[in-house]
């Protein structure tokens, strides 16, 4: 969770158009169901909750789990409403929270 | 030499053991499914059906609406891209409030659950997932009426991707 995440954003946005927003973030996302060399079970470490808010409003939550990918890749629809920022968050297992902030310009 | 007996009565107990275990697990597979439900330890995941029944809580899902893009044959488990989509208008009167994936032959059913607000303007997912092997996914859309939507989709995969 050291890595910054990556986020694409379509150009050039009007207000009122649902634009799709594309993220990439580097995690590990250990299953949990895995053994490790030593014969045990590696344990879970996983980002379990995505979340994208404008404004202070929450637009999507997701709630990841052991299914997804390693690196994941998380795209949502937003309905921009006008000019702003859109703050995307990121949490995993061990506590790492990951937040980052994209101006949303209106054209 | 006594070191020695000890040894072999070390043996003796662990071919014991390991005797026991084997005819333990010949009795589990032996019994009805219902009997190795139970036999379940309580850390382990729930099953794909205990799931969704609780997602759906006793109503009936309609099969509409609902679009789920994959590739038919997934040749790496690890990294399978979907699309999901769900035809709604997305208005603060009728929207998709949640919109559970779900792997029936995963160890864990659940992939993703997306939670979306009239602010998300499509009840749009695209993400990556794992798979273990062949098997349906599933899509259930709770709808703000309260009402479910569910999809299906069958998935080919030629190397599993949960570590083994």
């Amino acid at each position: 969770m050291s890595t910054k995440p990556r986020i694409k954003l379509p150009s050039p946005i009007k207000a009122g158009d649902v634009i799709e927003v594309k993220t990439l973030i580097s995690h590990v996302m250990e299953t949990g169901f895995r053994k490790g060399s030593d014969g045990n079970l590696v344990p879970r470490n996983i980002i379990h909750t995505f979340t994208a808010s404008f404004g202070g409003k929450e637009v999507t939550k997701v709630d990841l789990s052991s299914g997804v990918s390693a690196n994941p890749y998380i795209a949502f629809k937003f309905k921009v409403p006008g000019p702003g920022d859109l703050e995307l968050t990121w949490v995993d297992d061990g506590g790492n929270k990951i937040v980052e902030k994209v101006p949303v310009a209106v054209s | 030499m006594t070191q020695r007996s000890k040894l072999a009565a070390v043996d003796r107990r662990d071919l014991l053991i390991g005797g026991s275990a084997v005819a333990a697990v010949a009795i589990m597979a032996a019994g009805s499914g219902r009997a190795i439900a139970q036999e379940k330890p309580a850390d382990k995941p729930a099953t794909f059906q205990e799931t969704m029944d609780k997602i759906l809580g006793g109503k009936k899902a309609e099969e509409a609406k609902i679009n789920i893009e994959l590739p038919e044959i997934a040749e790496n488990g690890n990294t399978v891209p979907y699309t999901v989509t769900v035809d709604s208008p997305m208005s603060d009167a009728d929207y998709v409030k949640t919109l559970h994936v779900l792997s029936s032959g995963n160890p864990g059913p659940n992939i993703a659950t997306y939670h979306f607000t009239p602010m998300s303007g499509q009840a749009f997912a695209s993400s990556r997932m794992r798979l273990a092997k062949t098997q349906d996914i599933y899509a259930i859309a709770e709808l703000s009426n309260g009402n479910f939507l569910v999809g299906k989709r069958g998935v080919k995969v030629t190397i599993g991707g949960c570590g083994g």
